[in-house]
């Protein structure tokens, strides 16, 4: 089976499965901003709690909005909050670990990854739900406190990773020819470890929609009338015996977006990783 | 080895115990009552919120009168009064033997006590305007005491039997928040913050003694855990049940009855009148014809509640019917923005907790939409909502239940956190405190509730339904809530 996998397209099948969960989704989401089945802000409250049918494909919800442009609007909602949380994350995060790695040994080195510590002793979702509770609910302070949490994270994969790459033999070549830490950790750490941080990144990416959707289903993610998974699953608690589509759909998308973001980060680090390749 | 030989005493034991748990439900006398929020503190005289009266009206405190569960007003710790010709002077004979919790005799002083403090300069009674128009309460003897008022009101009994009327002790008033000392049949046995409140039989009390020995009031804010509570038998009743789109499913189940009946809460879109765009009575209009009234009782409430057009229960026999004049009408909306010049407007909508705000803020904001208002919707917290809009007035729309009985007084407040100053309203409400004939007095509050309605002070939406769950064994629950109450004195479990 791995060898016909292997010859046919030389990928991974956790890959393949992953990259086709996430780009269902990934599609939903950019469809939606140009067309939707229906209009996600139009209630329609004679229509509620439709089963699935030809006009409503996968039911209507408690007030009568069509739940696939719901699932849809949705998808985009936590996409955006994700992508934008892990950028901010890699952002801070990667420029922060190459400092450390530079200096590592030094009070910088300490002083970073100190900070790090601190930030990690900290279970995130209460920390996410603080600030949110002080800020005030909305989508922009979730994607900021799932973001700062991303931070050590990455700096701390960095880091790990750089101080390996720093041993070699050809950044003592660089050195010697001249460059200096910053222009090393640029020319020649980062497209090192660059596999490491695509791939955590995509597990980062899943965290980030888990950790939106936690937000939202407390009620401090995205505000209404914005679509959101969390939300949604939430709203419908309660109708979960009478109209188990509502509860049961978002809690779907989640796990299969979640699900197909580790399944592509995990193909993923096995295509990149030359140790992990070999050994196949 | 051991263990064979113990096992089967394990098993009586364990049988014994399920069989003695049986015994018990057969003869139950206590009961567990579910309550969406806790109280801040239990002295109805000092606090504003509703949970508090739900907890300790009639139950642990009582007044001169009370309200019963058809609305009526009753004598309570008054045996009789008598008015005088002119209606300024009303005297209460008091029932004898009464005594407060902490064994202290309740008499006319304590009367005295009482309603001088709640119509002090600096008092904190939450409704000190039942009491302005009291010019003096004299202690005749022991058992009776002598109001005088400076105006004859012919609502004065009624006042009375309001939660913020009751009787307390001068001894025990300073710990009455977290203690409360009153001389109804329950007293307040524990109360573990954040989860309940237990009240235990007063043995001395005075009246018709009560069927329960023990109650507890458990605090359950989520509508999803009040569901798994009910149904899984924790809470044996919930009067004020937040989730009635499950109603069906109890409706369904022997185990259960629904009760299904009227509040004092006017559920309203309470409107900012001197916010920027709301102080334009043609902003309010159209805002009020943007509003489909059965949608939002249909979707927030799923079906539960009566189309209200001014800031009056329907059930009063003096209501007006003024729906019409705010009817849904988009087309009419739109006109009075255009005339307003305000076709891009974008308001504030503050939603506290309960699902008829969270639910009816998100179908009003789309109904808005439809006229061309863009709503930014925050969903706040009881205390964040009371610190930002009710007492900050930091807000353009909220949306809130007003449940006090006869509240439309509050119109005449501009100070109230809505701002709604008019002359003439404010001219009407002293008139109606003067007034005794009850039909001068039925043309004042229908003229009341006629200006309030055609100055569109508020989005006007639905009568609140009381939608309660209780066990189908448990008899004596209030079905309507006439007042904030959750009155336990007729309250038994049948077989």
């Amino acid at each position: 089976m791995r060898q016909v996998t292997s010859a046919f397209v030389k990928m991974p099948t956790s890959l393949i499965v992953g990259i086709m969960l996430t780009s269902l989704f990934l599609v939903a989401a950019l469809v939606s901003f140009l067309w939707t089945p229906h209009a996600v802000e139009s209630l329609n409250i004679a229509a509620r709690l439709q089963p699935p049918s030809g006009d409503h494909l996968l039911g209507t919800d408690h007030f009568g909005r069509d739940m696939l442009s719901m699932l849809m609007v949705g998808a985009r909602t936590s996409i955006a909050v994700a992508i934008v949380a892990v950028g901010i994350g890699m952002g801070l995060g990667v420029p922060l670990g190459l400092l450390a790695a530079a200096h590592r040994g030094g009070w910088l080195d300490d002083l970073v990854m100190r900070g790090n510590d601190l930030v990690f002793a900290f279970p995130s979702l209460v920390i996410a739900i603080l600030i949110t509770a002080v800020f005030g609910p909305s989508a922009f302070n979730a994607i900021l406190a799932i973001g700062i949490f991303n931070m050590p994270v990455f700096a701390r994969v960095t880091r790990g990773s750089a101080l390996a790459v720093w041993t070699q033999d050809f950044i003592l070549a660089a050195r010697v020819s001249g460059k200096g830490a910053a222009r090393i950790s640029v020319e020649h750490i980062l497209p090192n470890i660059a596999n490491v941080l695509i791939v955590q990144g995509t597990i980062q990416f899943s965290l980030g929609i888990l950790a939106e959707a936690g937000l939202s289903y407390v009620g401090l993610g995205a505000q209404p009338p914005l679509p959101s998974w969390g939300r949604m699953l939430a709203d419908s608690q309660t109708m979960i015996s009478f109209a188990p589509h509502l509860a049961v759909l978002p809690g779907l998308a989640i796990i299969a977006t979640v699900l197909g973001l580790n399944l592509t980060g995990d193909g993923l680090r096995d295509l990149l990783d030359p140790r992990l390749r070999r050994q196949r | 080895m051991t263990l064979h030989r113990t096992a089967p005493a394990w098993l009586a034991l364990a049988a014994a115990t399920i069989m003695g748990a049986q015994t018990a439900l057969a003869a139950q006398t206590s009961i567990t009552v579910g309550m969406q929020l806790e109280p801040p503190n239990l002295d109805p005289t000092g606090g504003a919120a509703a949970a508090i009266d739900e907890v300790v009206y009639a139950n642990v405190f009582e007044g001169l009168t009370r309200y019963r569960a058809d609305g009526s007003v009753a004598p309570a710790l008054a045996k009789s009064w008598t008015i005088s010709d002119d209606g300024l002077v009303y005297s209460f004979t008091l029932h004898s033997g009464v005594k407060f919790h902490d064994g202290s005799a309740m008499d006319a002083e304590d009367v005295k006590f009482s309603l001088d403090r709640a119509r002090a300069e600096d008092s904190t009674n939450a409704q000190k305007r039942l009491f302005t128009g009291i010019a003096s309460v004299d202690v005749v003897d022991p058992m009776t005491v002598k109001i005088t008022l400076s105006n004859p009101d012919g609502g004065f009994i009624t006042n009375l039997a309001w939660g913020d009327a009751v009787i307390v002790a001068p001894e025990s008033i300073d710990a009455a928040k977290t203690a409360p000392v009153g001389t109804g049949p329950f007293t307040v046995s524990r109360w573990v913050q954040g989860d309940r409140v237990e009240l235990a039989r007063n043995p001395d009390y005075w009246g018709d003694a009560v069927a329960l020995e023990k109650a507890t009031f458990k605090f359950i804010s989520d509508p999803t855990a009040a569901f798994a509570a009910m149904m899984a038998g924790d809470i044996d009743a919930f009067p004020g049940y937040p989730a009635p789109e499950t109603l069906p499913q109890f409706d369904a189940d022997p185990r259960f009855r629904v009760m299904v009946g009227s509040t004092e809460g006017e559920t309203i879109l309470s409107t900012n009148n001197k916010a920027e765009h709301l102080s334009d009575i043609r902003i309010r209009q159209a805002i009020a014809h943007a509003i489909d009234r059965q949608a939002i009782i249909d979707g927030a409430m799923f079906g539960f509640g009566t189309p209200i057009g001014t800031h009056f229960a329907p059930h009063n026999p003096d209501y007006v019917d003024l729906t019409g004049g705010s009817m849904h009408d988009p087309d009419r909306a739109r006109a009075l923005l255009k005339e307003a010049g305000a076709e891009n407007i974008t308001l504030s909508l503050k939603l506290p907790p309960p699902s008829y705000a969270r639910r009816g803020g998100e179908i009003i904001a789309a109904q808005l939409r439809e006229v061309g208002i863009g709503t930014e919707i925050e969903n706040l917290e009881w205390a964040q909502w009371l610190e930002q809009v009710f007492r900050g007035k930091d807000f353009d729309l909220t949306i809130v239940s007003h449940t006090e009985p006869m509240d439309i007084g509050i119109y005449a407040n501009p100070d109230y956190y809505f701002q709604y100053d008019s002359a003439d309203f404010q001219g009407l409400i002293n008139d109606l405190k003067l007034a005794s004939d009850p039909a001068e007095r039925k043309s004042l509050l229908q003229a009341a509730q006629r200006r309030i309605a055609d100055d569109y002070v508020n989005g006007y939406l639905f009568q609140l339904a009381r939608t309660g769950v209780a066990n189908a064994k448990i008899n004596g629950l209030w079905e309507n809530a006439p007042t904030q109450a959750n009155d336990l004195t007729g309250v038994s479990w049948s077989d």
